[in-house]
């Protein structure tokens, strides 16, 4: 039995720190009224489920992916006893590899277009008599145990599909049972009436949108899942790997970037804004001239200039990473420590001038007249009224940070080029544009990976806006 | 007026000299121009004497901040800050890695990056307004509805898919433009076309819903009701009175990029082979030219702190009511 050491990156400690954070508001945020009134509007919006639920799915892959591991190698013979303690693989894999087992090891030579059986280029075979012609080799997994592809491809493919059909139907019924059951018991009516209350929207939540989105969602997954364990769904890529494996592992990159910037974005805006809006003065002043010398270097420039060097001290220190891993994955952070850095400027300016308003407040000069000291106030009387605009901020900052982070990766000062993301996958698809004819599963699969994500993210956060924005019609 | 533009123009040197220490602080003391020269010439067998040599041919062998054994005010002048930072003030910019001096690079690059830069950005403020003018119109209808969703899913496009579909469709499938490629003088349209219609493509989405949400905003207004109880067609009151009015808003997102189009698009022109100053700062930072980016830095900022300027006296020329102070 293969034993394992969990290894644990930096930023999966930030990224279940954050969902840690994120469980610990949401039980705060149970107690005030005005919260649950704001997140009982978003509950009950359509769209704002069938996102939610969306995007719950991509966070629970990445959340798999984020598990961490080394496996132990078994040492070979006889100073197996001796050598019992210590080697572990560089290689550092994930739950989701785990998982994904067959998709990562099953490496063809090079490109084959989705549901192949032949690789996608030609290449010199030698035949049973030793004479040498040029032919599409078949692939070594994909189609690999049908007979006679030509023939039985398109029945193999269709009855997985419909196995894959089934199994999801199946599963979606055993869930849409549970739901209601548990609609029907809370509101302690019989399973009928629950059902007509879910199909109706009165279950509270929007029970049914986010019951039909699982329907799409597993009607995808279940001929998928069917389908991959015996052909490359989405083809394979310039080195043979998945590109159905090489999406599911960019997910975690997208969503690194999008949360973990936000950690750095957050304290420094939420705290400059408000005091230089509060104090005013020659702190005011400061803090203004800080972000207005911030903005005014182009985004991507000093993006650039800060990954370039950040690069140097990497690159001359090596003997601060264990592994690979380790500095692809400190580079990614140190990679949204940058794009932190870069773009707190906006909410700042954003909780500059609302703190500006709200110091004019009775409640809050009511505050000051009884004595109440500056940092309480802040703490108590002035964010709290801002934290509907922090929050819809970081929502909305969110699918701008996936969509930069394809864009950077093109310039070249994005994430490291051996972590899986969808700006290396497009990077490395763009080049074979040109090929006749074209090669376009991994370009098409990351576009589309990529634009469910920020598609769900961005409805998303126009449903908190409209929730938690008073002046919002 | 004229003492708020004259504090904004005395503001702006402050501004420079902070992004210039920023840019300083970047790339001379997070590493010490050894560390780059140790990376330039190759990480591993370097002597150092090759060290001290690449230092010397690119003035990077003298102190940082402060040079005490010089004299006078040499201990300041001698310095790297002073060569390499304090210079840019004058446009002088020094030279490339690859030895070409870089002020001339610019003068240069800058004609393709605008013809690139400007029709883009005129033509994409053209049809954006008249698209969200148009879901104004139609506000509350059908239209509108679809007008949006359409807005939200053209935004969560990634902007590489425009360009990428673009020249895919348009140069390989329906070969109607060049797929990449610059011409002199009027040749250079052809080349041209194809960038400018997807990056007003790509920017229609997030753009026209933001000025939507800015027009129906105006177009609640008690003025607006009044201009339709006179008589005034929806049209009329939509293009005379909202427009108008909503210029503010507007002038603010949109004045302060119009410097900052002699920079290019770092995106598009690389992807489509123009040679403007965006693939110029893209080139320098796969090939880690740093004396280029910053100069690029240096020169971005300045365009932006000129379109804030110029953002504030066109708050004036729009609406009489804000008075600068």
């Amino acid at each position: 039995m293969m034993g394992f050491q969990p290894v644990v990156l930096w930023t999966d400690l930030l990224l279940f720190g954050l969902l840690g954070c994120i469980v610990l508001a949401a039980w705060s945020a149970r107690r005030s009224e005005p919260m649950r009134a704001a997140w009982g509007r978003v509950g009950a919006s359509g769209v704002g489920m069938t996102s939610l639920t969306l995007l719950l799915i991509f966070v629970l892959v990445g959340l798999v992916d984020s598990l961490h591991y080394r496996e132990r190698l078994e040492p070979a013979g006889a100073e197996a006893a001796e050598a019992r303690k210590a080697q572990l693989s560089t290689e550092v894999r994930s739950a989701l590899d785990a998982l994904a087992e067959p998709l990562r090891t099953r490496v063809e030579k090079t490109y084959s277009a989705p549901l192949a059986w032949q690789l996608f280029s030609k290449q010199t075979v030698e035949g049973k008599d030793g004479t040498q012609h040029r032919e599409f080799p078949r692939l070594k997994y994909g189609g690999a145990g049908l007979q006679y592809p030509e023939q039985d491809l398109a029945g193999d493919v269709t009855g997985r599909i419909a196995i894959g059909l089934a199994a999801a139907a199946g599963g979606w019924l055993v869930l849409a049972g549970v739901v209601v059951a548990l609609v029907a018991r809370s509101r302690r009516v019989p399973f009928g009436a629950g059902w007509r209350a879910v199909w109706r929207g009165k279950g509270g939540l929007a029970w049914r949108a986010m019951l039909l989105t699982l329907a799409g969602v597993l009607l995808l997954v279940g001929p998928i899942t069917a389908l991959a364990t015996e052909y490359h769904v989405f083809g394979t890529d310039k080195v043979g790997q998945d590109v159905l494996f090489l999406t599911l592992k960019s997910i975690r990159t997208a969503l690194v970037i999008g949360t973990l910037t936000t950690l750095v974005t957050l304290p420094l805006a939420v705290a400059l804004g408000i005091v230089a809006g509060y104090l005013g003065g020659w702190v005011d002043d400061v803090i203004q001239y800080v972000y207005t010398v911030l903005n005014s270097i182009p985004g991507v420039l000093l993006i650039a200039a800060a990954v370039l060097m950040m690069q140097v001290v990497i690159d001359t220190h090596p003997e601060w990473f264990e592994t690979a891993a380790e500095r692809a994955d400190a580079r990614l952070l140190a990679l949204c420590l940058i794009l932190g850095m870069t773009s707190w400027t906006g909410l700042c300016r954003l909780l500059r001038g609302e703190t500006l308003k709200l110091r004019e407040l009775e409640y809050v000069q009511a505050a000051r007249a009884f004595g109440v000291s500056t940092t309480r106030i802040l703490a108590r009387h002035v964010l709290p009224n801002l934290m509907h605009l922090v929050l819809i901020a970081l929502v909305m900052d969110f699918s701008g940070l996936v969509l930069a982070e394809a864009v950077l990766s093109y310039v070249g000062i994005g994430v490291d080029p051996n972590t899986i993301s969808f700006g290396t996958m497009i990077n490395a698809a763009r080049m074979e544009l040109a090929r006749e004819p074209m090669v376009w599963w991994s370009l098409v699969a990351a576009f589309i990976f990529m634009f469910v994500l920020v598609l769900a993210a961005n409805l998303f956060a126009d449903v908190v806006r409209d929730a938690f924005d008073p002046r919002a019609s | 007026m004229f003492a708020y533009i004259v504090r904004r123009l005395l503001y702006a040197p402050l501004i420079l000299i902070g992004v210039n220490l920023l840019t300083f602080a970047l790339f001379f003391v997070v590493n010490t121009p050894d560390d780059m020269a140790r990376m330039q010439l190759g990480a591993k067998r370097v002597t150092p004497e090759a060290i001290e040599r690449w230092k010397v041919e690119r003035g990077y062998d003298k102190p940082l901040l402060f040079d005490g054994a010089a004299e006078g005010t040499q201990k300041l002048t001698h310095t790297i800050f002073f060569e390499k930072s304090l210079r840019m003030f004058v446009f002088d910019f020094g030279r490339a890695d690859d030895g070409r001096d870089i002020a001339n690079e610019l003068k240069t690059r800058m004609g393709p990056s605008l013809a690139i830069a400007l029709p883009t950005f005129v033509l994409g403020l053209f049809v954006t307004v008249c698209f969200a003018l148009l879901l104004v119109f139609f506000r509350a209808s059908y239209l509108d509805f679809w007008g949006v969703v359409m807005c939200v899913a053209m935004m969560s496009i990634s902007g590489l898919f425009y360009i990428i579909g673009g020249q895919w469709l348009v140069s390989k499938v329906w070969h109607l433009v060049p797929i990449s490629g610059y011409g002199a003088g009027l040749d250079a349209g052809r080349f041209l076309v194809l960038p400018v219609v997807i990056g007003v493509i790509a920017g229609i989405g997030g753009s026209a819903r933001w000025y939507r949400t800015i027009f129906l905003e105006e177009a609640g207004r008690d003025y607006v009701r009044t201009a339709r109880a006179k008589g005034l067609s929806e049209l009329q009151a939509l293009f005379r009175h909202v427009l108008k009015n909503a210029m503010i808003p507007i002038l603010t997102g949109v004045v302060v990029v119009i410097p900052s189009l002699f920079m290019g698009s770092l995106i598009y022109e690389s992807f489509f082979g123009i040679p403007g100053l965006g693939s110029y700062t893209i080139d320098a930072i796969n090939s880690q030219d740093f004396p280029v980016v910053r100069a690029m830095v240096f020169i971005g900022s300045l365009l932006y702190i000129v379109g804030l300027i110029l953002t504030d006296l066109s708050y004036t020329l729009v609406d009489p009511r804000v008075r600068l102070e």
